[in-house]
């Protein structure tokens, strides 16, 4: 049953990332990644990490793949110039792949991390809570480490903000800083008027009929 | 049955992928972010396999580190290509060619 689950989700990780890097459309790639992290969540409730699974789907498909998906519809992108080239880096991608996949399948093959390396452990008991045992170790263990991602999320926001951020001087816009210091005397300047005589108007009035 | 093997030959074909993936679209930096990520998945992968199969729960604490670096990555990358895209109208790394490189 496992391994019915596990081949089903694995290929349709493997065709989604397939379809990522093949797809024109930044869109329907995005759209496809999306599929991918979908996959690869279910792959890792197999193996016990439901942690970071719901955090996989909240995290990258809710956050960083709508990220993606604002910045591909903003920019808008001339993309029969950017489809240019395909073809020709095909053979070479690849090999280059075919290559990498050999070379990390020497290392991680089945004499290296086979079934009588390591044995396959047992599930733990329905009142297992993953949540409970990661947060003891990163509260306890690694609470360091774990201010340390605090603040990188902290730079992180910063940074985006900084580096977007622009200023443009000839729209309209309100400007707090000014309006909270404001004095009732900037506003409003109180004038002595000297009295005027109203002989003139008596006459005018007169003059009118 | 599932053996640690058949993780690791998984992450590894995933890694693969966006290795041609990078390879492919080399003009266009929106795909190249993606693959970056699909790499990041794939090590992810690995990580928490590894901690399954060793019952280490430490494995997963990493996994969450490189998530939320991830993230940061992901954030502060898409800004700095908005930014990009504002002063010179493309993506095309091709024509990013302002320090000579």
């Amino acid at each position: 049953m496992e391994t019915i689950v596990f081949y089903v989700f694995s290929a349709f990780m493997i065709l989604s990332a397939l379809m990522v890097i093949t797809v024109h459309n930044p869109v329907r790639a995005a759209f496809f990644l999306v599929l991918t992290f979908f996959a690869s969540a279910a792959v890792w409730l197999l193996l016990e990490a439901e942690f970071l699974a719901i955090i996989l789907i909240i995290v990258y498909v809710g956050a960083v793949m709508v990220l993606f998906l604002f910045v591909v519809m903003m920019l808008d992108i001339n993309l029969t110039e950017l489809k240019k080239g395909f073809v020709k880096n095909l053979p070479l991608a690849v090999i280059a792949a075919l290559a990498m996949f050999a070379l990390i399948y020497m290392v991680v093959g089945g004499e290296q991390f086979g079934i009588e390396k390591f044995a396959v452990p047992e599930r733990h008991a329905a009142d297992y809570s993953n949540v409970s045992a990661l947060g003891q170790l990163l509260y306890t263990e690694y609470v360091y480490s774990f201010e340390i991602a605090a603040v990188i999320l902290l730079v992180g926001i910063v940074a985006a903000i900084s580096l977007t951020l622009r200023r443009r001087p000839n729209t309209r816009h309100q400007k707090i800083e000014e309006q909270v210091a404001v004095k009732g005397t900037d506003r409003l300047q109180v004038v002595k008027v000297e009295p005027q005589p109203r002989k003139h108007q008596i006459v005018n009035s007169e003059g009118g009929k | 049955m599932l053996t640690l093997t058949h993780f690791l030959v998984l992450s590894a074909i995933l890694f693969s992928i966006s290795l041609a993936g990078i390879f492919i679209n080399r003009k266009n930096v929106i795909i190249l972010l993606m693959c970056v990520e699909l790499m990041l998945l794939a090590v992810n992968t690995n990580f928490i396999a590894f901690s399954y199969f060793l019952g280490d729960t430490a494995g997963q604490v990493f996994v969450f580190f490189i998530l939320t670096v991830a993230a940061a990555e992901a954030a502060i990358g898409l800004a700095i290509l908005v930014v990009l895209f504002r002063n010179k109208r493309t993506i095309n790394v091709e024509e990013l060619d302002t320090l000579k490189g």
